[in-house]
């Protein structure tokens, strides 16, 4: 059986192919890190350490970014 | 007096806050609108310089949706973020140690809200996440209720700007509170700003004319029939509202003072 990454990401439970980074993630989804912050396990990673962020199954990921409001 | 004040008093007179400076007294929410075209035209017509912006998971079903930043630059804007729809100290925390990230900046509007449909600000939660996150070192402004003694506490915190309300949030019910705002003002040592109540342009004029720093605007922009004439209406009547500020209001007499001499009169 191959290894799977059992991951939730934005409160929903995804599979996804290890390993992963969180740049590779965000590669993954389409989307650009520079407009998102990303939370794992309720901590903060930085942006600069996206890319040696390695994911692993069971992480509790957030993924947001500004969208309008007052 | 020897010389007349410069008619442009009002437009030329900065303000500023954790140490920027401004000129719009004008803040402007990005919520409610039809699309960010029409975000983007609102803003433009009002102003303003710095912008209330929320934070939200990415919709990952379309990663690839438009996003605020494409429309409104944060290189142009100053981008405050909110905690909008957080009703605990933990969750505002959470939320704007995320936008410092997503943004790389400190400054913020914090807000910890009671339920609906009041929405009033939980202030021992406001309290509470305003000491987190100024050890944290963001530069806090604070939604808040009209209460001196509490404001005057945010402010010995550390709090950057105190931000009361002049009516429920998108309530449009404008100032209901001028005289508690007044002695907010008298008190203050750092901006304060009306951040929720404004409904249409006479009423950003009244926070003005009371005092105030700026306002905050977000509903009574995005909500209107023509958001973009609306802005432009709140933008001239900020400006309003802050020269007759400092052009000094006559006094209120329960009475008539004539206008026209009383003396050479026919008779």
């Amino acid at each position: 059986m191959r290894d799977t990454l059992e991951l939730t990401l934005n409160g929903e439970p995804q599979t996804l192919e290890p390993p992963l980074s969180v740049a590779g993630l965000l590669g993954r989804l389409g989307i650009e890190s520079r407009k998102v912050a990303v939370e794992r396990n309720l901590e903060i990673v930085p942006r600069s350490l996206y890319a040696e962020t390695w994911l692993a199954t069971g992480d509790q990921l957030e993924i947001v970014h500004f969208i309008g409001g007052g | 007096m020897d010389t007349l004040p410069p008619a442009s008093l009002a437009l030329e007179d900065g303000w500023m806050v954790a140490g920027r400076q401004f000129r719009s007294r004008l803040i402007v929410g990005t919520g409610k609108y039809k699309d960010f075209r029409e975000t983007a035209a609102a803003l433009e017509a009002s102003g303003a310089e710095i912008v209330t912006v929320a934070v939200r998971r990415v919709n990952l079903a379309d990663p690839k949706a438009p996003m605020l930043q494409d429309h409104v630059d944060p290189k142009r804007y100053t981008y405050l973020p909110n905690t909008a729809g957080c009703h605990t100290a933990e969750d505002a925390v959470r939320t704007l140690r995320l936008a410092r990230d997503a943004g790389g900046w400190t400054l913020v509007k914090l807000e910890v809200l009671g339920p609906p449909p009041t929405l009033y600000p939980d202030m021992p939660g406001t309290f509470e996440a305003a000491r987190a996150l100024i050890a944290d070192g963001f530069e806090v402004m604070v939604y808040c209720n009209d209460d001196p003694v509490a404001a005057k506490r945010l402010e010995e915190m550390g709090c950057a700007a105190i931000m009361p309300l002049g009516a429920p949030i998108g309530s449009g019910l404008g100032v209901q509170n001028p005289a508690m705002i007044h002695m907010l003002i008298q008190q203050a040592k750092v901006p304060l700003i009306v951040d929720a109540g404004v409904g249409t342009a006479s009423d950003a004029a009244i926070a003005m004319e009371l005092g105030c720093t700026a306002v905050l605007v977000n509903s009574a922009i995005a909500k209107a029939q023509n958001p973009i004439g609306m802005a432009r209406a709140i933008k001239a009547a900020v400006e309003a509202g802050r020269l007759a500020h400092l052009s000094g209001r006559i006094p209120r007499l329960l009475g008539a003072d004539p206008s026209s001499p009383l003396t050479g009169l026919i008779r």
